[in-house]
């Protein structure tokens, strides 16, 4: 038999119950469009979580000083509390021969204090650090000017506010550059105004004011260890190379191992790769429950291939009696389960292309190039797969019984 | 196949040769014997009817015969071929070349014209689309259905329906007709219309093996096998191979001879 002929047959049994294809058809549809759709949100929340991530700056290092999150100092040996981030550390750091993976190191003082201005007041974190810290930590300026390298030479006191402190201490209009804000009991001039960066967890990086740490350092929180060092490497690449610079400087400067420093190194790139790992997960898994409704649309060809062979067993016995032979059967049947999943997977992946324009829970779906590719196989693997029976069912019936149907 | 078949059929081989035929089933545990050892021998040329009352083996017959079945013991030899041997594929091949089947209730595909159901033994048969319109409306033109062509089978009456079936079952040419009770759904003017095809058909050399149990419809061929419990009871010839069949129309005798005018 012809092939073109077994297909004009495959298509003529489709029409012959329209209504019942159309709904075997949606199922399959329902199956491609939801394992495309879903694993585009899935794509897309992972491209989302990576941004914000990279928002914090995927270049960066940050060594937690004694006290705060770090894990402090070793306890075991002599050598315990003498370990601190100190200016001899950002030198060390800042060194090209020592550290040739960095780029920039930000000595950071932080505490928290009221700001007032007026007869509003807010309480902010206050970040004392040097220029590079804006760049490392991903602040880009609204308005004014940065903090310069003079300013920190100078202790001046000068200011960079964010967008919350911006909101609580002026009303909406006014200019706050040139004003003079007391954060604690000290004044500081306004010189630049920080554009807005949101949240990173529950840390609202809006709240926050920056100013040169030897101002800082002066006014509010007194000559103590620098709190963290803001690590920026060359590259995300160089970023691990990095990382183990800096920690042997400082654990050289401690006189103590890598294992036993009292700081604690964070590379952000760990960060990255953990929230990817945690998002390649949530997208296998709802791409596993879109394969789960493709495999019911496959149950549901199957139903209605078995329906359609029982329902034409006489068509079956008239062809047989003709000459059809065992193949020709098997053919017929197997084509029209494979068209029907066929139609349902060419639509299905229309409908997941469509469906994946929208904004699906805050998250814009991005469709992932091999999930349109994938979703169409497997659609076409079931058609084969949940045919095949009923296809060979049909070819099996002895032309006597099935003549004798009724 | 010659047209001129009548003449030739001392010297060709048989079409059919039943030796010994045993068939026996299993109904559950008990093995029923449907043949107990049928010989027979049918002449290219012939038209025999084979009748008996149920029960008498003969829709096993024309399972047999039709190479729907397979005889459990004995040989039976199609065209020279023994088909005890044949695997599922060979006897799908050999009821496409070999046997046009008419049925009692027709067996026409629903929903499909007059015309795809003629030409559906040759889509089993490799054969081109444009070779299948064209032989497919020559088998209609010989059953007299040319204008009913694209008509489907329930905008036909019963025995149009029939004439269509037959037309299905020349369309190949084969070496035999074998028709299972073919008026069993047709009033008395239709069953002699539908007979008188028959006739015409054997007249221009086709064999014919018809199954009946009516006596009525049995006088139109030209020998009588009869069927009891499994075994020949009665083999009577009324006429010979050659001569033409014993009831023909009285016009269509005098002026057209089918020749069954669809030779591949």
């Amino acid at each position: 038999m012809r092939p073109l002929d077994t297909l004009r047959i495959s298509w003529r049994g489709i029409n012959a119950n329209l209504l019942r294809s159309a709904l075997t058809v949606l199922g399959v549809m329902i199956g491609v469009s939801a394992v495309i759709i879903l694993l585009a949100v899935g794509t897309g929340s992972s491209a989302q979580v990576a941004s914000r991530i990279n928002a914090l700056g995927t270049n960066t290092i940050t060594v937690l000083g004694t006290g705060r999150f770090g894990r402090g100092p070793a306890t075991t040996g002599t050598q315990s509390q003498t370990a601190n981030l100190t200016t001899q550390s950002v030198q060390a750091i800042e060194s090209p021969s020592q550290a040739p993976d960095v780029a920039s190191v930000s000595p950071v003082v932080t505490t928290t204090d009221t700001a007032t201005y007026g007869a509003a007041s807010y309480s902010t974190s206050v970040i004392g650090t040097t220029p590079n810290y804006l760049a490392a930590d991903d602040y880009a300026l609204a308005a004014g000017s940065p903090i310069t390298q003079l300013d920190v030479t100078n202790r001046r006191r000068v200011v960079l506010i964010g967008q919350t402190v911006l909101s609580n201490l002026f009303s909406s209009g006014q200019n706050p550059l040139g004003q003079t804000i007391q954060i604690g009991s000290a004044s500081f001039e306004i010189i630049g105004v920080l554009a807005e960066k949101g949240t990173s967890g529950i840390t609202n990086q809006d709240s926050v004011v920056i100013a040169p740490y030897t101002a800082v350092q002066d006014e509010l929180t007194g000559y103590a260890p620098f709190s963290e060092l803001l690590v920026q490497a060359k590259s995300t690449t160089a970023l691990n190379n990095a990382a183990t610079e800096v920690e042997d400087i400082l654990a050289a400067q401690a006189a103590t191992t890598v294992a036993d420093l009292p700081f604690s190194v964070i590379n952000e790139g760990t960060l990255l790769t953990t929230a990817q790992s945690t998002s390649s997960t949530f997208t296998t898994l709802l791409g596993a429950v879109a394969a789960i409704s493709l495999l019911v649309g496959g149950i549901g060809v199957m139903n209605i291939m078995l329906v359609t062979v029982t329902e034409r067993t006489r068509e079956i016995g008239i062809r047989k009696a003709v000459g059809a032979p065992k193949a020709a059967i098997l053919a017929q049947f197997l084509l029209e389960a494979v068209l029907l999943s066929l139609i349902g997977g060419g639509g299905g992946v229309l409908v997941g292309v469509i469906g994946s324009r929208f904004k699906i829970d805050g998250v814009t779906p991005i469709i992932a190039g091999y999930s349109i590719p994938l979703a169409f196989g497997i659609a076409i693997a079931v058609g084969v797969f949940f045919g095949l029976y009923p296809a060979n069912r049909a070819a099996s019936l002895r032309p006597i019984d099935a003549l004798r149907y009724e | 196949m010659s047209v001129n078949a009548a003449a030739d059929a001392g010297t060709v081989r048989p079409v059919i040769v039943l030796r010994r035929i045993v068939k026996t089933y299993l109904m559950g545990d008990v093995e029923v014997t449907a043949l107990r050892g049928v010989t027979m021998t049918v002449e290219r040329g012939d038209f025999v009817a084979i009748m008996g009352a149920s029960g008498s083996g003969k829709s096993t017959m024309m399972n047999i015969l039709g190479c729907l079945d397979v005889p459990s013991r004995g040989h039976f030899l199609i065209d020279g071929i023994d088909v005890r041997t044949l695997d599922e594929a060979a006897l799908s091949h050999i009821r496409n070349r070999k046997i046009g089947f008419v049925f009692q209730s027709f067996n026409l595909l629903p929903r499909t014209s007059a015309s795809a159901n003629v030409e559906l033994p040759l889509l089993y048969a490799n054969v081109s689309a444009g070779e299948r319109r064209r032989r497919a409306a020559a088998a209609l033109e010989v059953v007299g259905l040319a204008d009913r062509a694209h008509h489907f089978p329930n905008e036909m009456s019963g025995g149009q329906q029939q004439r269509v079936a037959l037309a299905r079952a020349i369309v190949t040419n084969p070496a035999l007709v074998l028709a299972d009770e073919p008026t069993g759904n047709l009033d008395t003017a239709t069953s002699r219309e539908v007979m008188l095809m028959f006739s015409e058909l054997n007249r221009g050399g086709r064999t014919v093996i018809l199954i009946t149990h009516e006596s009525d419809i049995a006088a139109y061929a030209k020998r009588i096998v009869r069927l009891r419990d499994g075994l020949i009871i009665e083999d009577r010839r009324l006429v010979p191979v050659q001569a033409p069949p014993p009831l023909v129309s009285a016009v269509t005798g005098e002026d057209r001879a089918f020749s069954g005018g669809v030779s591949a």
